[in-house]
């Protein structure tokens, strides 16, 4: 298995505060990456790190060989490496098909192209994903209209429109209905397996990520604590230790 | 396109042609609307379609102005020795010169307020929320002081321009077809241009920018190129307006961010942002209103319109065509449709 994402000894720190201390990992081509970690313990900073959200302190971030973290957010996404919000992000006044056409890839966009329509397989795709988390029935909808878990499903949706490479999910669960994450774990899964898509996952939900990633990765007070398959990693007294704040 | 859709553009398209023959006497105030909805519609592009609030785009309209008149000047005479001798003895044109010198100044006003767009825009679209409303304020009033100090175009006496070479009738007509012409192009094509994925890219900026850049939009390409197709136009009628007023001075006519730069963004928020028609509609509501006061309330005209500014933005925000949306969504394609799709997911 080859790697897309490669972090080798990544720090950040915001002023005195040291969100990401020395961190190193790596995301497998074709597979499920989880990222835990208690509350603080600085995983959304890294996925910010990887995106190019901010620049880093020191470390390198590869994306498929190539070097990132001098990388803008933009030029980052149209290479294949996108991001979900912890809070969700969609365009609230346009309604579902809208949203999703607009997030056709990007990367080969030429400008005179922008002066073209969408074309009927464009739409196709569109209405075939939203069928895909659900929101068919809904897509003639302002999306600001849509509720919480809703807004999450049709983001996730937006993200595949996109064929990125890797996608990277900040909490896929937080906010979704119980009865709902269990065809939300089911889609990611398929997102994976039919689409091919790397995922890596940030998720506080132990019976989901434990249930998806095939390799964890655990952070505490900034630090990696510890890595392995899931297993492994539930029966990691350090991270059990971390998680009942035994330090 | 519907067939009733099409009769009513049609029937809309005959009264523009016919409203100055069948209203001789408000030439110069339909040109004025026709104005109004151009400024609006432009302003939209950007504040409404975008959600960038340029309290800025005078600028381009004062700048199209100056421009314009530079370009007729040159063409005959020296510029420096016309500003200086402000109109005496040296405004001879032919016809053939100065017709030469609207399509020309026109041509190149708008192509001037573009590439200023294209500059301005690189180094404002930095700022966003009110820090872009104040930064491109500031942009307009500097332009206007910067313009008075300078002698080469007349300093704060401004120029004077040839009067139209005929007879002065025909000229209020030829100004209102210049302009509702310049309106009519804008129109379809704004009309085009918010139906293809460059418009849902620009409402992608406006919903929410962060996410557009984190999905790779082009966002910096896009603000660019929307804020100058906006200076284009606002650029062409500048210089228009250049041609019409005959005498124009920087302050308070051409760079005029208290009157111009701010009706239009009025005439947007009263017929109701980000919709093709809503500018449309607020530039002629806030006309007619406009008119109607001076004629009828004169000394307190700007009390009232003071007060409909001020009702527009605490009691009206969405506007006219933002109000018909609440009420009539379906009118706007908001709908929940029956899954007729055979595939996809349990759910």
């Amino acid at each position: 298995m080859s790697t897309v994402i490669e972090v080798r000894n990544v720090s950040k720190s915001y002023g005195g505060v040291i969100a990401n201390k020395d961190v190193s990992m790596d995301v497998h081509s074709g597979g499920i990456t989880g990222l835990i970690g208690p509350n603080g313990s600085g995983k959304t900073t890294l996925f910010n790190s990887i995106v190019g959200y901010h620049p880093i302190d020191s470390g390198s971030i590869k994306f498929e060989n190539r070097e990132i973290s001098k990388l803008n957010v933009p030029e980052i996404a149209r290479l294949g490496l996108l991001r979900t919000f912890q809070q969700t992000r969609i365009y609230g006044e346009m309604n579902g098909v809208e949203n999703m056409l607009i997030s056709l890839p990007h990367r080969k966009m030429k400008l005179m192209e922008s002066f073209g329509n969408n074309s009927a397989e464009d739409y196709e795709r569109a209405d075939h994903l939203l069928e895909f988390v659900g929101l068919y029935e809904k897509r003639f909808l302002r999306s600001g209209s849509l509720s919480f878990g809703q807004q999450k499903l049709l983001e996730f949706a937006m993200a595949l429109m996109n064929e990125p490479t890797c996608l990277l999910l900040d909490e896929p669960t937080a906010g979704i209905n119980p009865t709902l994450i269990n065809g939300l774990i089911d889609r990611l899964k398929r997102a994976n397996s039919e689409f091919g898509i790397t995922l890596f996952i940030i998720e506080h939900n132990m019976r989901v990520i434990m249930n998806m990633a095939d390799h964890i990765y655990c952070l505490a007070h900034g630090e990696l604590l510890a890595e392995g398959a899931p297993d492994q990693i539930q029966n990691d007294q350090r991270v059990i230790d971390a998680y009942l704040g035994a330090h | 396109m519907t067939a009733l859709k099409v009769i009513l553009y049609i029937v809309l398209l005959a009264f523009t042609v016919a409203a100055p023959f069948l209203f001789p006497d408000f030439r110069t105030q339909l040109a004025t609307l026709w104005l109004m909805i151009v400024v609006s519609l432009t302003w939209d592009m950007t504040g409404g379609q975008m959600g960038y609030n340029s309290l800025g785009n005078i600028f381009f309209y004062g700048t199209g102005m100056y421009v314009a008149a530079v370009i007729s000047i040159g063409l005959v005479y020296d510029v420096a020795e016309y500003t200086s001798a402000a109109g005496g003895g040296m405004n001879d044109f032919t016809p053939v010169q100065y017709f030469t010198g609207v399509g020309l100044g026109m041509l190149g006003a708008g192509i001037f307020c573009a590439l200023c767009a294209l500059i301005l825009g690189y180094i404002l679209f930095g700022l966003r929320g009110p820090y872009f409303a104040i930064g491109t304020l500031g942009v307009a009033i500097a332009a206007g002081e910067l313009v008075s100090n300078w002698e080469w175009v007349g300093g704060g006496q401004g120029i004077t321009l040839p009067v139209y070479p005929a007879d002065l009738d025909e000229g209020k007509l030829f100004f209102y077809f210049l302009f509702a012409g310049t309106g009519v192009i804008l129109f379809i094509f704004l009309r085009w241009l918010y139906g293809t994925r460059f418009g849902a890219a620009i409402n992608a900026i406006r919903d929410d920018e962060e996410k557009a850049e984190a999905m790779g939009i082009h966002t910096m390409r896009y603000k660019l190129v929307t804020w100058s197709m906006a200076g284009f136009f606002v650029g062409i009628v500048g210089a228009i307006s250049a041609f019409q007023l005959i005498s124009f001075e920087p302050l308070e006519s051409a760079y005029q961010t208290i009157n111009l730069g701010i009706f239009m963004v009025v005439c947007v928020l009263l017929g109701g942002k980000g919709t093709l028609w809503g500018p449309v509609i607020g530039a002629i509501v806030f006309h007619v209103f406009k008119e109607v006061t001076w004629n009828y309330l004169l000394g307190w005209q700007w009390v009232a319109l003071g007060a409909l500014i001020v009702v527009t933005v605490v009691y009206f925000q969405d506007g006219i065509m933002g109000w018909l949306a609440h009420r009539k969504p379906e009118w706007f394609g908001v709908r929940v449709e029956k899954n007729d799709a055979t595939e996809g997911a349990d759910r």
